[in-house]
C-alpha cells in the first residue's frame, strides 16, 4: 500500500534556475526557524550541489546532524532528496522518504515550485521500529515536538 | 491533541514484538493471513489475533479479495506523521517564497 504523498505548490517570481539556487543552496536563509534537528541551532543548511551529495546542518560550532542525500541535482528544473527524518525527529539512515521539487516556468518569467514528498508509509515502519523502543511512538514525537517548537519560540524571545 | 486517542491505542498495539513484525511486513506489502503466519514463529490463529488487535487500534485494514482476507495498512494509522509533515512543508515553501521573492531580482542581468 501506500499513503498519499504530500504536494505543495508555491509560485516566485524568480525565474526557475534563480528559485533553484535560492532553494538548494541558501537553505539556511528561508527554512523556518526551529524546524531543525541539531542539538544546537543551525548556522547552515547544507544540500551538496551534486547528486550523492549531503544534505544537513550545521551549527555554530561545525557540528554537522544528517538530514538526508541529494538522489538527483538536475538544476534548473529538478531537485531531488532524500528526507531521511524519522517520526522520532531524527537522523535514521535506514528510512529515505523522497523529497522531489520541480521548477516549471510559469507566466510572466516566474516559476512555479512543486513539492512532492512521497514514501510516506515508510514512516509507519519505522515508527513501528521505534515505539517501544524510546518509549515514544506518535504521542512522543509530538510532544517533543511540541516542547522543542516552544522551547525554540522561548529562545528566539530572549 | 487531535491524534491523541488513536496515537496511543497504536502505540500500545505495537508495544508486542510480533504486532510490529507483523506491521512491519505489512508495510512492505499487504498480505493474507497465511502468507504472513507463513513467515512467523507463530500460529495462524495467532496472526489472526493480532491482525484483530491492530484493526482496532487503527493500524490496519482488511480487504476480501476472492475467499481470502488482505490486510494491509491503514493510512489512518499514521495520519499524524503525515499532517505534520504536511503543515511544516506548507509552512517551509511559505517561507521560500517570501525570501525567494525579496531575492527575486539580484543576479537577473537587466
Amino acid at each position: 500500500m501506500s499513503i498519499a504523498p504530500i504536494v505543495r505548490t508555491v509560485q516566485v517570481k524568480a525565474p526557475p534556475g534563480r528559485a533553484f539556487e535560492l532553494f538548494a543552496t541558501r537553505m539556511e536563509d528561508w527554512w523556518p526557524k526551529g524546524r531543525t534537528i541539531g542539538k544546537n541551532p543551525h548556522v547552515a543548511i547544507v544540500v551538496e550541489p551534486r547528486t550523492g551529495g549531503r544534505w544537513f546542518e550545521r551549527d555554530a560550532e561545525g557540528e554537522e546532524t544528517h538530514w538526508g542525500k541529494v538522489l538527483a541535482w538536475e538544476p534548473p528544473g529538478r531537485l531531488l532528496l532524500a528526507w531521511q527524518i524519522s517520526s522520532q525527529w531524527s537522523y535514521d539512515a535506514d528510512l529515505v522518504t523522497e523529497v522531489e521539487l520541480t521548477f516549471t516556468p510559469a507566466d510572466g518569467g516566474g516559476t512555479l515550485v512543486t513539492l512532492e514528498h512521497r514514501d510516506l508509509e515508510r514512516f509507519g515502519a519505522d515508527a513501528a521500529r521505534h515505539a517501544e523502543l524510546l518509549g515514544g511512538g506518535w504521542p512522543g514525537f509530538l510532544a517533543q515536538f511540541a516542547q522543542y517548537t516552544d522551547a525554540q519560540l522561548t529562545d528566539a524571545q530572549t | 491533541m487531535a491524534y491523541g486517542t488513536a496515537a496511543i491505542e497504536a502505540l500500545g498495539a505495537l508495544g508486542d514484538p510480533t504486532r510490529r513484525a507483523i506491521f512491519e511486513r505489512l508495510a512492505a506489502r499487504p498480505s493474507a493471513v497465511g502468507a504472513l503466519a507463513a513467515g512467523l514463529p507463530v500460529s495462524r490463529p495467532a496472526v489472526s489475533q493480532h491482525l484483530r488487535v491492530l484493526k482496532e487500534a487503527g493500524l490496519v485494514s482488511e480487504t476480501p479479495e476472492g475467499t481470502r482476507r488482505i490486510y494491509r495498512l491503514d493510512p489512518r494509522g499514521i495520519a499524524a506523521m503525515r499532517e505534520w509533515l504536511d503543515a511544516h512543508w506548507s509552512g517551509a515553501l511559505e517561507a521560500f517564497k517570501d525570501f525567494a521573492d525579496e531575492h527575486a531580482e539580484e543576479e537577473k542581468p537587466e
